[in-house]
């Protein structure tokens, strides 16, 4: 694999550190006057999914990893994997549940997810920013309430409990944004 | 394509002025404005300074063929200095082959100045005016780099083992290359800039550091009473390093053994070797004055008097669109 050297640090770069593919999020560089200059980085680790400060020495090289983004169709799980489809060669891929992760409540069949590949194995799945869910279970809500008013827990197909609006039944299908596990919006018929 | 200036309207409007009161302010003091040549067959000697050069396709002869822009207008000013001109300042553009960020851009405006018969702290006085006059600061703060570390890291600089160095910096980082660091100086100024600079000038008080250690006095005149420390000093405000002057070195003799002790510094590192600046080494025999001089960012004092919260929108155009 590649090395970089700090002068190509950039945010996206994806290294390996500590023995972890490591994905750069901030590349500062710290240079006094007279001295020696150093990189202050702010990785996020792909495995851990711990967020980190390292510095460098300028001009030091790093080993880069093989790391890659991929998209793929959420299929099934069997319980111990879960299953991921492309769409166009049809190549299948299955992810454990520590590469799954907290993504799992937010899976839906069909649904395109970001698989993170790491010398070919999944290390992380991201799912789409928003999800159309059925609630399964929640209290029966007052007729006429408009949003609002806090709202009521309500748990989904997969799992997941959102707060709804109060007239929001079971059976109904939901609009989730998955990055803050917000509900958006009944989802349209 | 982006080929709007980095800079606004008003930013450029504000920066006129800006530099308009420099000028004023060493006018009344009767410093004399120069220009000194941007492309020089000379370089600096730093160990962690690199030039952009370029060729000259008309040289005289081959050996004089390769240029370098300036990294500082030192050299050239110090030989207007030992050729009489009095007290003299310099704004003009100084070019670091070095990564661009927040705070850096590769082609950036120093301010530089020369005072006969001031020491270094003379010059803090009058630097600590200037900004004053241009940030509405208050008096700045004064403190050794000693003290500046007995202070936040409890430690002395200038007595520390590198092994203490080592356990020390444990506190601050678990990066694995710091253990296997050999340079003191290197050790120190990781500390100075991640762990102290930050902490330096409050959002009203700029802070001088001064007595920086004699391994790191480049320009400077050692100590006399004590030979750790250096006549060297920088200025610090909002965590952001604006200026370095020296009580200046004067001796020629002692000039050249740092060229040859950088170079020496540079073989270590695997660097090309940089030939010595004749002309400089032929001004200080001949004699320079006694005399303190200061470089300062100018980009970097006007982005702070502006409060802008990058370098970029300090410039007309960085160096992303130049």
């Amino acid at each position: 694999m590649a090395t970089f050297s700090t002068n190509q640090f950039k945010a996206g770069l994806k290294l390996m550190i500590d023995g972890e593919p490591c994905n750069i999020l901030e590349n500062e560089i710290v240079k006094p006057g007279k001295g020696q200059a150093f990189n202050r980085v702010k990785i996020r680790k792909l495995v851990s999914g711990k967020v980190l400060e390292k510095t460098f020495k300028s001009g030091e090289s790093v080993e880069g990893a093989d790391v890659m983004d991929t998209d793929l169709a959420y299929l099934y799980t069997d319980g111990e994997f879960w299953h991921f489809m492309n769409n166009e060669t049809f190549e299948q891929i299955a992810a454990d549940e520590k590469a799954v992760a907290d993504c799992v409540k937010w899976l839906v069949e069909g649904d395109v997810c970001t698989i993170t590949l790491w010398n070919g194995n999944p290390i992380a799945v991201l799912s789409p920013n928003f999800v159309e869910l059925e609630i399964t279970e929640t209290d029966p809500g007052l007729k006429g309430d408009t949003a609002g008013t806090g709202g009521k827990p309500a748990t989904l197909s997969t799992g997941a409990v959102v707060r709804v609006p109060l007239f929001v039944q079971i059976g109904e299908v939901i609009r989730v944004d998955t990055r803050n596990g917000e509900y958006v919006g009944r989802a349209q018929k | 394509m982006n080929w709007q200036p980095t800079a606004t309207h008003s930013t450029l409007i504000k920066r006129a002025k800006f530099i308009a009161q420099i000028r004023a302010f060493f006018t009344s003091r009767n410093v004399l404005e120069v220009e000194t040549p941007l492309l020089s067959r000379n370089t600096i000697t730093d160990l962690h300074l690199d030039p952009f050069e370029t060729h000259f396709e008309y040289a005289a002869e081959e050996r004089l063929a390769r240029l370098y822009l300036q990294t500082s207008p030192e050299f050239h000013m110090k030989r207007l200095l030992a050729a009489g001109s009095g007290p003299i300042f310099q704004i003009c553009k100084a070019f670091r082959n070095e990564a661009a960020g927040t705070l850096h851009n590769p082609e950036f405006t120093m301010l530089e100045w020369y005072r006969l018969g001031f020491d270094d702290h003379q010059l803090m006085s009058e630097l600590d005016e200037l900004v004053q006059l241009l940030l509405n600061t208050k008096p700045a703060l004064k403190l050794s780099y000693q003290s500046v570390f007995q202070r936040f890291i409890k430690i002395d600089p200038l007595t520390i083992t590198l092994e203490q160095l080592k356990q020390t910096i444990t506190t601050y980082s678990q990066d694995d290359w710091l253990q296997q660091e050999s340079s003191r100086d290197t050790l120190l100024q990781w500390l100075f800039s991640m762990v102290i600079e930050p902490q330096l000038g409050d959002d009203i008080t700029p802070c001088f550091v001064f007595d920086f250690p004699a391994t790191q006095a480049a320009l400077a005149k050692i100590n006399q009473t004590n030979s750790q420390v250096a006549h060297r000093f920088e200025l610090y405000f909002k965590g952001i390093e604006l200026a370095n002057g020296y009580f200046e070195l004067q001796d020629s003799k002692e000039q050249q053994c740092r060229f040859i002790s950088d170079n020496r510094q540079r073989e270590i590192e695997g660097k090309p070797q940089r030939g010595a600046d004749q002309f400089l080494l032929a001004a200080l025999d001949s004699g320079l004055p006694s005399c303190a001089g200061v470089a300062l960012g100018v980009d970097r004092l006007f982005m702070l008097a502006a409060q802008l919260p990058t370098i970029s929108q300090a410039l007309s155009f960085d160096i992303s669109n130049a």
